[in-house]
């Protein structure tokens, strides 16, 4: 069975999966979209390269042993489909995250922000933290609420 | 009888639709949803009831056979979890309805959450019976996409931000399912469950062990197994209560369910038996000491439900009938206490407008029937016989020293520790919450509506009479786990003609 893979295609898929993982590591959620968006590109080439490559498998058209096989062909158009639905879903959200916020980057979680105002009032050890103290780092110690201009709540 | 089995998924998908044309039309919206719901209840009994008494239903869908197309099963597996699942939606469901969360409201124009929630549910009816692999991914997809609207419901600035952590969480989780879907069929050239039962065995071992743990990474990020579960406690919290006791009830299930359905029927093998005990040591243990350093209830809740998946990757790790038996119980019994202990929460903050353990006090005079529905709850999550949560438990000890060996051995000890812990826990939540005197600045807020507490009461009752139909119910688990086991029949009923 010949999959039509070669090293080509194995190395776009690479690329773009490592790029989007890379850029999924963001803080800023415009960045983890495009991370989603390139990992979900290298994920559908992936199983297109799956199946079996031939000429358009359509009865008549192609003899049934060149034919391509459709199967993976039609879940990566299922996949495609998602894929779309949650970019969207995304791009809802980081703009709603700007709209409230004035930045769509996703902050640190409840416990980490316990640990940093502990920390702030020397009641863990700065060594918890992992290597940088909260000295220094004054945007962990103070966290930057007020510097933007909040927007009003709702979309009126 | 098998034209009942695409009826729990057709429903909610039509509810949805239904419910959707009459936005803003509350009273039929819910009579709709409520209505479906109920006849999706009724379906999964008649389809439990069918099972349990005939064998397997399968119906391939547009009349496409097995390999071809794509199928659903229901086997008692499947109709067990379709039971559970639908009626904890169903109580769910009446207590949001209750609590006027499904309303219109300044902040949520259009009102989408019966649709949402049917979407929901339909995601979680087609993943139990979906079988074939890319149908369950589908299954899982719908649940998601409906779940991130309803995590980020109305939009306020907390939910956003937590929502999008557990959204970029869950579609890294798909794209990971995604890719194991992709190398399955690459290896195998099948996607249809039975079909793969029958061609993994002759795949080389290393290829087998590696699609088998990128499938258990998919669902293990689902189920908030150990490592990967630091996403659950913070993202769940801050939605409206009935939306967090669903999701905490059914959807890290739906992740238990996926993993017990491949490591019976497509790895029958115990290669990673070992790596699933020592992840679910790690959870409980994890778990439970991340809730006794919390003190707000809805996080503390969140970490006991990471806790006692470990409870069910346990009985799967043990590849023993017993073991699974203790599993499927287990995941029961932990659906219908998980969603009961939320409900209360909720309760609890419709009351006094906080969960925060530091400032409430005096709940059992204050409101004794809150004080009942949480203590009888409380005591069934920490094991206290003669509750389901203890009956559980021994059956997965017992699975474990039966089982024997240093790390089933090291496996009891962990679970009697949670369990202990968890124990420990509950009881520091009644103190705080309900029996010390009342904390000053907790003002009584409005009587609680009556739908609300009726939906809770129904449901501390189901997990209570899960004591009482315990005998039966092991029956049909035993059945359930003896057939998971041995595979045939699945495979018989899916391929009557033998695999091709």
């Amino acid at each position: 069975m010949s999959t039509g893979a070669n090293l080509v295609s194995f190395v776009a898929i690479g690329v773009l999966v490592g790029c989007g993982v890379t850029l999924l590591l963001e803080r800023s959620l415009s960045r983890v979209l495009l991370g989603i968006i390139l990992i979900g590109n290298g994920v559908n080439l992936l199983i297109i390269f799956g199946g079996r490559a031939g000429g358009a498998p359509i009865i008549g058209v192609t003899e049934p042993a060149a034919m391509s096989d459709a199967l993976p062909q039609a879940m990566v158009l299922t996949a495609i489909v998602i894929t779309f639905g949650f970019t969207a879903f995304l791009l809802a959200i980081s703009y709603r995250s700007w709209y409230l916020t004035g930045d769509d980057e996703v902050p640190d979680d409840v416990e980490d922000r316990q640990i940093v105002r502990r920390a702030a009032a020397k009641q863990v050890s700065t060594a918890d933290l992992g290597g940088e103290g909260a000295d220094e780092d004054p945007e962990q110690v103070f966290p930057p609420l007020d510097h933007r201009s909040r927007r009003d709540e709702g979309p009126g | 009888m098998t034209a009942l089995v695409p009826l729990p998924v057709l429903l909610p998908l039509l509810g949805a639709a239904l419910t959707l044309l009459l936005a803003n039309r509350p009273l039929p919206q819910r009579v709709v949803s409520v209505g479906c719901l109920a006849a999706t209840l009724v379906v999964a009994v008649l389809l439990l009831v069918q099972t349990y008494r005939h064998g397997l239903l399968v119906v391939d869908i547009g009349a496409w056979p097995a390999p071809v197309g794509i199928v659903l099963v229901a086997d008692q597996l499947a109709a067990l979890m379709l039971v559970v699942s639908s009626a904890v939606t169903l109580c769910v469901l009446l207590y949001s309805i209750g609590q006027g969360q499904a309303e219109t409201s300044e902040t949520a124009p259009l009102a989408i959450f019966h649709p949402t929630y049917l979407v929901l549910t339909a995601g979680v009816t087609n993943a139990f019976l979906a079988g074939d692999l890319f149908n369950l991914f589908v299954g899982f997809e719908m649940l998601l996409a409906a779940s991130f609207v309803l995590i980020t419901l109305n939009g306020t600035e907390l939910r956003i931000r937590t929502g999008s952590t557990y959204v970029v969480v869950n579609v890294l989780a798909s794209m990971i399912f995604l890719i194991s879907v992709g190398l399955v069929y690459a290896a195998s050239g099948t996607l249809n469950l039975a079909h793969l039962a029958a061609r993994l065995d002759a795949l080389p071992d290393g290829v087998r062990l590696s699609l088998q743990l990128m499938l258990l990474l998919a669902f293990g990020i689902k189920a908030a197994v150990f490592p990967l579960s630091a996403w659950l406690p913070d993202s769940y919290p801050t939605a409206p209560a009935p939306v967090t006791a669903v999701f905490a009830g059914l959807l890290t299930k739906v992740g238990v369910y996926a993993i017990i359905r491949t490591q019976t029927l497509l790895f029958p093998g115990q290669e990673a038996g070992e790596l699933l005990m020592v992840v679910a040591g790690l959870t409980m243990l994890v778990g439970i000491l991340g809730a006794v350093a919390q003190s707000d209830m809805k996080r503390l809740l969140s970490f006991t439900l990471v806790s006692h998946i470990g409870f069910m990757i346990f009985g799967v790790g043990l590849s023993t009938v017993a073991g699974l038996v203790g599993a499927i119980f287990y995941v029961i019994h932990h659906i219908t206490i998980q969603t009961a202990l939320f409900l209360v929460t909720g309760l609890v903050e419709q009351r006094t407008g906080s969960t925060d353990l530091r400032r409430l006090g005096g709940l059992a005079r204050m409101a004794p029937v809150l004080g009942v529905l949480f203590f009888v709850s409380a005591m069934n999550l920490a094991g206290i016989p003669p509750f389901s949560g203890f009956l559980g438990k021994l059956g997965l000890l017992q699975a474990g020293v039966a089982a024997g060996g240093p790390l089933p051995w090291a496996l009891v000890a962990a679970g009697t520790l949670t369990s202990l812990l968890t124990l420990y826990v509950a009881s520091r939540m009644w103190n705080l919450a309900f029996w010390r005197a009342p904390c000053q600045g907790v003002a009584p807020t409005a009587p609680l509506p009556a739908l609300m507490v009726g939906a809770t009461v129904t449901l501390v009752a189901l997990g209570v009479a899960l004591t009482v139909v315990a005998g039966p119910l092991f029956n049909v688990t035993t059945d359930a786990a003896v057939n998971l086991r041995e595979r045939t029949p699945y495979i018989q009923a899916v391929l009557p003609g033998g695999p091709p």
